[in-house]
């Protein structure tokens, strides 16, 4: 009964079932399905390639499957109009792999920035909220520079704090530990989850930073193949007997995802027999 | 051959596909118009600071040399008339009605339509259009709309100074170079430019300031988010403009004559 709304206060914020989805001649996704607990800090896990990214566009219905139903607070999003949309992502936070920080503003812009387009606060209160959740994510002191002078761990922050400042009830996180070095990724994960604490809100993880997500997530899901290949907490991941998991949770260079990807035999095309 | 066939079908067929969805974003960029007109009128006006006022430098310094140059061509084939008095009407009308929108409306596409072409298509590369649609603000009418009305708002005020530069410029060749007679110049200018003629430069200037804007922003919008791919749509908002704008240019000449 996947059409069958919710209340808000059921526990399963994000349901999604049977959802394919294919890029080209590509399939990406082939029966999906998946729960996200409100509350909670859920991981989305896999090999690179395997369309986490993909995954998060389709929540945030910035693309469109091609089968299957997707589930917020109960509501289909697939049925809503674009100003129900613009609505429901009033409530979603995103926090971009590169922060993706407006560049011809400040910092404080960048923040101010949701808040300036969709609400009539005087600038009063605006720099109130700003300068808190710009002092959240320890970033006050930066709010006069412009995103180009940040460092990525610090446009990071920024992005975090802009994607907090509606206050959302689920907030995003496209790959969130990549390219950070360890104090930065320390600060990170705190605050992924002091947010989520503090404020009640739904997190989601996009990363295949294994170490880092344990540390965070309530529950993992491991997807490959177009498929959820194992879901659970991190400890139950870790001792999972399924090879894929394995080789994944230890970071093994060969396994049920090969090393080489997929080409002619080695000793042919050396030799140039493939050619004729 | 039945291959060739098939590759001018796909061929002519995206062009037409291509085509339309073209149009059909000149009406998404009309529609949101207003809006933007009414209530963030502070975005549009910043937008023709930068499509503008930031052009202001190239446009005199060529207006000025272009006008100077008609003053001396001028001057060497009306001379042999003995009708270099009417220097003035001459550059006035090749100033108002072709030179000043024609080549504002190319200098525009190189100078304003990269920087917008380029700045949207890195705004898409960098995830910050994305952005915006998750911050459900809709980088249509958030981004492109007061650029493409920046534009259109910029380029007549362009080619207006363009003129009137070129005029100066060629004031300066004839009357204090070649020793044409001040009066003469500007008085025959004064009586034989009619409205109309300037009327036909102003719906020039407007008819490219709309192409050249609608063009950069459909480029930038639609470019690869990728470095090559932006280099790309940069260099096609030049290549396009510069077509449309001759076309256009045709097309409004053989009506208004």
């Amino acid at each position: 009964m996947t059409n069958k709304p919710l209340d808000e206060t059921s526990e399963n914020l994000i349901e999604i079932r049977d959802l394919k989805y294919s890029r080209g001649p590509r399939p990406i996704f082939e029966g999906l399905d998946l729960i996200i607990k409100r509350g909670e800090v859920t991981a989305l896990m896999g090999p690179s390639g395997t369309g986490k990214t993909t995954l998060l566009r389709l929540i945030t219905r910035q693309l469109i499957p091609q089968q299957g139903v997707i589930c917020v607070n109960g509501v289909d999003i697939s049925t809503l109009n674009i100003r129900k949309l613009y609505e429901l992502r009033q409530r979603f936070g995103m926090l971009f792999q590169n922060g993706a920080l407006l560049t011809d503003i400040s910092v404080f812009e960048n923040v101010a920035f949701p808040l300036r387009e969709h609400t009539k606060l005087t600038n009063r209160l605006i720099r109130h909220v700003v300068l808190t959740k710009l002092h959240a994510v320890g970033l006050r002191g930066a709010a006069d520079m412009m995103p180009a002078q940040l460092s990525g761990g610090m446009a990071r922050r920024v992005a975090l704090a802009r994607a907090m400042v509606m206050d959302p009830e689920i907030l995003i996180y496209d790959e969130p530990f990549v390219g950070l070095d360890p104090i930065s990724m320390g600060v990170i994960v705190r605050l992924v989850r002091r947010m989520n604490d503090a404020l009640g809100i739904t997190s989601i993880i996009v990363s295949h930073d294994v170490a880092e997500v344990s540390t965070v997530a309530d529950r993992s899901f491991l997807i490959s193949q177009g498929k959820v290949a194992a879901s659970g907490s991190p400890d139950e991941l870790r001792t999972a007997k399924s090879e894929l998991v394995r080789q994944f949770m230890h970071g093994m260079a060969d396994g049920p995802v090969a090393f080489h990807f997929q080409a002619p035999g080695y000793e042919e095309q050396l030799l140039g027999r493939d050619s004729e | 051959m039945k291959r060739l066939a098939l590759d001018v079908y796909n061929t002519l067929f995206e062009f037409v596909r291509t085509f339309g969805a073209f149009q059909l974003f000149f009406l998404r960029l009309v529609k949101h118009s207003p809006a933007i007109v009414f209530t963030r009128f502070d975005l549009v006006v910043k937008q023709v600071y930068n499509a503008g006022a930031l052009s202001l430098v190239i446009i005199m310094v060529c207006g000025l040399f272009v006008g100077g140059v008609l003053g001396l061509q001028g001057y060497s084939n009306l001379a042999r008339f003995n009708a270099e008095d009417s220097i003035g009407v001459f550059a006035a009308f090749g100033l108002t009605k072709e030179l000043g929108p024609v080549i504002t409306a190319l200098l525009f596409a190189g100078r304003a339509g990269t920087s917008l072409a380029s700045e949207i298509g890195l705004m898409k590369a960098t995830d910050q259009l994305s952005a915006m649609e998750m911050m459900a603000v809709n980088p249509v009418r958030r981004v492109l709309v007061p650029r493409f009305l920046g534009g259109v708002i910029a380029m007549p005020l362009l080619a207006a100074v363009f003129s009137a530069v070129g005029l100066f410029g060629t004031h300066l060749v004839a009357v204090e170079l070649l020793n044409v007679d001040v009066g003469a110049f500007w008085q025959q200018m004064q009586n034989t430019v009619d409205i109309e003629d300037i009327n036909e430069g102003i719906l020039k200037s407007v008819v490219f300031g709309v192409a050249a804007s609608h063009i950069a922003v459909w480029e930038g919008y639609n470019a690869i988010p990728t470095a090559e791919g932006v280099g790309r749509a940069t260099t096609r908002t030049v290549v396009i403009t510069a077509i449309a704008v001759l076309v256009f240019d045709f097309m409004i000449t053989a009506m208004m004559i």
